[in-house]
This record gives C-alpha cells, structure tokens and sequence, in this order.
C-alpha cells in the first residue's frame, strides 16, 4: 500500500526568485524506512515540511503539483487533519518546544491534549514513548533546563506518543551521543517493523546505510537517485552532489574490493569486515 | 604559559545534582576534543570557562585571570564561545551587524572590526548573503554565521559548542579547516562534538568527560584505543577504528586514508 505519493511537485518560499522544489515524484510504501540524503540547501527540509502541510499551509508561497499522505491530498487538507496522520520532528528541537508547558511531561502531552486523547491513554502513551527515548528520569524538569541532547530526546518522544502513520524526522539525532544515537535509529527502526513509515533526513551515512530501506539523493530541488543504499552508496558521483559514501564504503572503494554477486560496494561493517579479511588472501 | 587552568571544579545548578565533580585540567595550545555522553557536564564545562557560570568551589583561570574576579565582558577579549544552538546567540537582522558585534564590543577599531567580519564571513562561505537577514537562512548557515562572529573577534581561545550540527559534507570539511588555520595561528581551540569521525580527523588532543568526572586525557589515537572505557562513556571509536578493532589490527588507525595505506602497503610486503 502506498502511504505517500508525490507527483511532480514544486514550491517556491515567498520572496525568493528560485524554485526549492523542482517537480519531485515519488511513492512511499507502508513501514518502508526512507533516507533522505544531499547536500545543504538541496530541498531537504522543505521536502520534509511539504509531506506534514507546513509548506505551503503555513510558509505560503507558490505550489505546484501533489502530495498525499495516506489518503489525504495535502494542499487540501487541514493542518489539524494532517496532524492525526504524520508528524514531525524538527530539525532544531530548541523550536519545537512548545515553550508552554513547565515540565517534560506536560511537553510530551501536549499534541496528544489537542488530539483529544482520553486521560488514561494519554499517561500509558507519555510513559512508553518516555522510556522508549530514556528520558523517564527527566520527567518532572522544565524542558528549558534539558541539556541539548536530553531536549532533542523529547522532541522525538513527543511526535512518537503521537502515534502518527507517517513520522518524518529532520537530523533527529545531531545532538545526541554515539551509543544514544545507534540507540535511537533502533527505536525507530522497530517503529518501522511495526508499520509506521519512516522519512529521515540525515547527514550520517553510516546510520542512512545500515538501517534505510531506500536512499533518496536530493540535488538542487530534484531527486537525483532514489534507489536501495547500496546502489546510490556505490555511485561514482556522490562528490557532484556533495555527498559523501560510509566509511566503509570508500576503505572497500580504496582498496578496490567489491561484493563479487552484485557489483556494489559494502555499505555496512559488517559486509566491510568480510571483504577486507579476504582482501590479503 | 598554559592558556586555561582549572583548579578542583566543581559546579551544581542551584541545589540540584553536582554536574561537574572536581575537574582538573590545564589547556595548552594543542587543539581539544571534548567528548561524552548526553548530559555529561560538557556545555557546563565551557560555559564555566567561558565566565557565563561561576563555579561553586574550586578555580578557573583564562591567561592568568580567575573568573571569579573578572567580568564576562572583562573576559570576552580572551576567550570566545560559539553557541550549540545559533539561535541563542544571534540577535541582530542582518549578518553583517551580528558578525561585527563582538569584535566592536571587545574594543576593535571600526576598520579592523570590518576587515574582521568580512574575512571571517568569508572563511565560512557567507560573504554574499552579508545584507540578509539571518532568520531567512537556513540552521546550517545560521551556526555558520555564529562560527563567524566569534572567529571575527579574534580572541586567543575560541570554544567551539557541536559545531557540525546540520553540516553537510563540506560544511563539515570547511569547518575542520577552519579549526586548523585557526591552530596554525596558534590559538588554543576547544570544541564539544559527538561525531567522532570528525574529531578522528581534526583534534591533536581529546577528553572524555563521563558523569562530571574527565574519564580519558589524551591523544586523540591513544584516547581511542580504549574501547572498553569508551563504550562505558557511551562513545564508540570512529567508523574505521572499529573496523580495524573488528579485524585485531593492532595499530589504532583514525583515518580512511591512513588505513587504506596500511593495508596496501602490507599486501606489497606479502
């Protein structure tokens, strides 16, 4: 089933000459786990803006073509609607706080208080998506008092607690350390498992390449290639788009070894650590 | 001289949990890592430096002054912080008014304030968007633009706060050559970051600060040869030391390239 379907779309910010978008198509299944990836100011974020309504709903300016996400066609939908069916997590979660409420707690609640969610789900949804992001022990203090990485955490649990169909995450990990991070892309990978479909913008390739389903490259407001991560990994002219392959991918590339069955370069350690072993035999 | 001294720091947020547990440190010219985990006491630490906290008990000295007895303002021509989150810091509507701020308010010439703000805008890529207004520009160029207003100033020690936060590719590439001009230069750089790949190909030195306390103080290849402590720390080794510690290299390799090189270089012994 497809839960997003994108045709030709175009968007341009109010005031500005160019183009964001530049007639982007595309369709998204159910549960598929879909990597973003291109360089800054490639259309990422307004990308991901225009799959939740912001763009053209709330930033105006000029649009061209359709989305719809699971059934609703975005220029004609309600923010409010769309809100029940996808949400998102900002790429700066400092702007996503609602600045309204005086504890973490109360921060998680408050999308679920606009969907009228009855009180006993509410509790049972802010505990799990709570102790989903580790940030149960955080509860009771002001979102302002968070560190950046603890902050970015809840802006996460509280789209999660949402539970939307679609969940679209713009650098949802930036701020997080190492192991947090490797723990957050599980979470969100089970969510996928479980049904809900995953667009995430990212600049960690590694991350884009051991947990997407497809990658889509985005250049200058168009989609370049939109494909399985090995094969977009293995392009030759990642550089043109300012886009770099995993690290495992250029040691494999350097020492020229490939996956002999299809061609492509490994992306992950693991398929890394098998090629180069039998590198020196 | 050492640039900064940090004497038995310690520091809590009111009454609260102590953040930082007796921390001591000296900073020379060598560039610096700061690593850990969420929460850890890192952003604490540099706002302590930086004057912008005093701490509870123990002493912090930037070239010979304690912060105790200096202002933030007294401080501000020796050591310069650019905010994690670039909204906290910028405050003017256009670029070139925000860029030019510090440099004016530490007491440069208007000339040499200008010449400043213009080289460093144009250090990070912005010199054409310098009449916009920077609530138009994108996350990326906003933390750009807070690079730039603190490069400008020119102070001997510039703290960097997870620089490469929303930086593609180049962006993070700039900004490591940025960080490496600057120690050229001999000024004393230390950044907070959680991309270990990037401090891998950038820092002479890294600590790991682990629940108020510094965990490892070393160089950045001996810091990461402890896998152990790291995963502790909740850190992991850069991409491609964790492939070399997957393979039992024994060498701790902090780079593609310098991996690549080792491996053809023993396939040619062979």
């Amino acid at each position: 089933m497809k839960k997003i379907i994108v045709e030709n779309l175009k968007y341009r910010y109010p005031l500005s000459n160019e183009l964001a978008l530049k007639g982007i198509s595309f369709e998204v299944d159910k549960g598929e786990f879909i990597g973003i990836v291109g360089k800054n100011l490639s259309g990422k974020s307004t990308l991901c803006q225009a799959l939740v309504g912001l763009v053209p709903h709330f930033y105006k300016g000029a649009y061209g073509g359709s989305v719809i996400v699971d059934g609703l066609e975005v220029l004609k939908s309600e923010i409010s609607e769309l809100s029940q069916k996808v949400g998102i997590v900002f790429q700066n979660p400092f702007t996503q706080v609602t600045g309204s409420k005086l504890t973490v707690y109360e921060e998680i609640a408050f999308g679920l208080e606009n969907m009228g969610i009855s009180r006993e789900e509410m509790r049972e949804r802010i505990d799990n998506s709570l102790k989903l992001l580790d940030i149960y022990k955080f509860r009771d203090r002001n979102p302002f008092d968070l560190s950046g990485g603890q902050m970015q955490r809840m802006a996460i649990a509280s789209i999660i607690a949402m539970k939307p169909e679609i969940i679209v995450l713009d650098e949802p990990t930036s701020q997080l350390d190492p192991q947090g991070s490797e723990e957050v892309f599980k979470a969100i990978q089970n969510l996928s498992k479980e049904g809900m479909t995953v667009i995430m913008v990212e600049h960690k390739m590694e991350k884009i390449a051991k947990y997407s389903d497809r990658v889509m490259l985005l250049n200058d407001g168009e989609i370049v290639d939109y494909d399985i991560p090995e094969k977009i990994f293995s392009r030759g002219d990642l550089d043109d788009y300012g886009v770099t392959a995993p690290v495992f991918t250029k040691i494999c590339v350097g020492l020229g070894v490939k996956n002999k069955i299809t061609g492509l370069y490994p992306i992950t350690i693991d398929e890394a650590y098998d090629l180069v072993v039998s590198y020196n035999e | 001289m050492n640039k900064i001294e940090v004497i038995n720091l310690h520091f809590s947020y009111g009454n609260s949990e102590e953040i930082l547990k007796g921390i001591n440190l000296t900073f020379d010219s060598r560039s610096t890592a700061i690593i850990g985990q969420n929460g850890a006491g890192k952003t604490t630490f540099v706002k302590l430096l930086k004057g912008l906290l005093k701490p509870n008990s123990g002493e912090v000295v930037i070239n010979g002054i304690n912060t105790k007895q200096s202002t933030v303002a007294g401080l501000a021509k020796y050591i310069g912080l650019v905010f994690q989150n670039p909204n906290d810091q910028i405050f003017k509507n256009k670029v070139m008014d925000e860029v030019i701020f510090g440099p004016l308010n530490i007491g440069q010439t208007l000339e040499k304030a200008k010449e400043n703000s213009i080289k460093a805008l144009k250090t990070v890529g912005l010199y054409e968007k310098i009449d916009q207004n920077p609530y138009d520009l994108s996350l990326s160029e906003r933390k750009l633009i807070s690079i730039a207003s603190i490069v400008a100033m020119d102070t001997e020690i510039i703290i960097f706060d997870e620089p490469t936060i929303a930086q593609d590719y180049y962006g993070k590439e700039k900004i490591k050559s940025i960080i490496k001009d600057l120690r050229a230069k001999g000024k004393l750089i230390l950044t907070i970051t959680h991309d270990m790949d990037f401090v891998a190909e950038t820092f002479e030195r890294t600590l790991v600060f682990a629940k108020g306390n510094v965990l490892l103080d070393g160089t950045t290849r001996e810091v990461y040869s402890h896998k152990e402590e790291l995963e502790h720390a909740y850190l992991e080794a850069p991409n491609v030391t964790q492939l070399c510690q997957m393979l039992g290299v024994k060498e701790t390799f902090l780079t593609v390239e310098e991996f690549i090189d080792y491996k053809k270089n023993y396939k040619d012994k062979l």
